[in-house]
């Protein structure tokens, strides 16, 4: 199956394109997201190292119901830590998509 | 790499602020010639993903981990004044829900992880194109080099910022060398996780890759041979 480069691609095509990404965005942030490291990444390690990570302050949304990549409550961790997941995935989805969607070119307007 | 509240003292990441504010402003401005009506949500499905990986953190020795900044995956799937939304939107989300980076410290992050990390992959990106042979398989590769390239250059920027405005007194080279060299084995990471998420999309759908857009325009009538595609 070869796709002809200057064709436009069949919207159905696209859409299950789109549909399998976000599936795959959601299994990583649902569920593989457990298994992430839990050491401190590379800023944080080296504001520890040279002696700088005392001077953090906590965020002011420090208190967001799903701070630190959690569900305030809900005590076991990988239902806690998924379900932040998808609920982020989502948010950015929506967020970042409706952002494009209104700044797109629309091929039937004359001005761009 | 998301800066805390803290880190910078209050005129650095105002003037960071500004920075961000005028960078997001120039790509709204230019995310308008890269969008249609299939690129847009394909926009949104890559700031998803994005979000995303960037959870999961991978061990890279020593008790250090890192995760995937996303620039140079979001620069090649939907072009760089996109891509800087897209992360843009990530850091927005991360910070006011998930409080992963600070609210004082958001400017900052934008400056570091979407108009530097961005702006890096898309200029490296771009260079290693020219450079390589004209064909879809060459575009993974200029992603990988330019997701390599982008991690170490915003631990460079963060270096600047805290060399201007770090609240800690501590000596610039100090931080400069330990930033930029665990954020060159993060590039590494972040480089094969952004070649194989590129092969897959040119793979599968390479009309949806915007930086293949110039190789798939300049051969009409390639001629593919066998084994290129199963």
């Amino acid at each position: 199956m070869s796709t002809p480069p200057s064709s436009t691609a069949q919207p159905k095509g696209t859409r299950r394109f789109l549909l399998v990404f976000l599936g795959v965005a959601l299994v990583i942030a649902a569920v593989i997201s457990f298994y992430a490291s839990g050491h401190p990444d590379g800023l944080e390690f080296v504001a520890g190292s040279t002696g700088f990570l005392d001077t953090a302050k906590e965020s002011v949304t420090a208190n967001s119901p799903l701070a630190d990549y959690g569900v305030a409550g809900v005590e076991n961790a990988p239902l806690s830590g998924g379900v932040a997941g998808v609920v982020g995935v989502l948010v950015t989805l929506l967020l970042a998509g409706g952002l494009t969607w209104v700044l797109r070119r629309r091929s039937d307007s004359p001005k761009a | 790499m998301h800066v805390p509240d803290g880190f910078l003292d209050v005129p650095t990441s105002m003037a960071t602020g500004v920075v961000a504010a005028v960078g997001v402003g120039l790509a709204l401005r230019g995310a308008r010639n890269e969008l249609n009506e299939r690129t847009a949500p394909l926009a949104g499905v890559v700031a998803a993903f994005v979000f995303a990986t960037q959870m999961i953190n991978f061990p890279v020795g020593a008790g250090t981990s890192g995760h995937l900044l996303g620039g140079a995956l979001a620069a090649a799937l939907v072009g760089p004044w996109t891509g800087v939304l897209v992360i843009t939107v990530v850091l927005f989300v991360q910070a006011l829900l998930f409080a992963d980076g600070g609210l004082t410290a958001l400017g900052t992050n934008i400056t570091l992880m979407g108009l530097v990390g961005v702006g890096m992959a898309w200029l490296v990106i771009v260079a290693a194109r020219r450079v390589l042979p004209k064909r879809l398989s060459s575009v993974p590769i200029a992603a990988a080099i330019g997701a390599l390239l982008s991690v170490p250059a915003a631990a460079t920027a963060f270096t600047i910022l805290f060399a201007l405005g770090g609240v800690a007194d501590i000596p610039v080279r100090t931080v400069f060398v330990a930033m930029v060299g665990w954020h060159s084995l993060i590039g590494i990471g972040e480089a094969v996780i952004t070649g194989l998420v590129i092969s897959a999309v040119v793979a599968t759908r390479p009309d949806l890759v915007f930086a293949a857009r110039p190789i798939l325009q300049a051969t009409p009538l390639e001629i593919r041979p066998s084994g290129v595609r199963s």
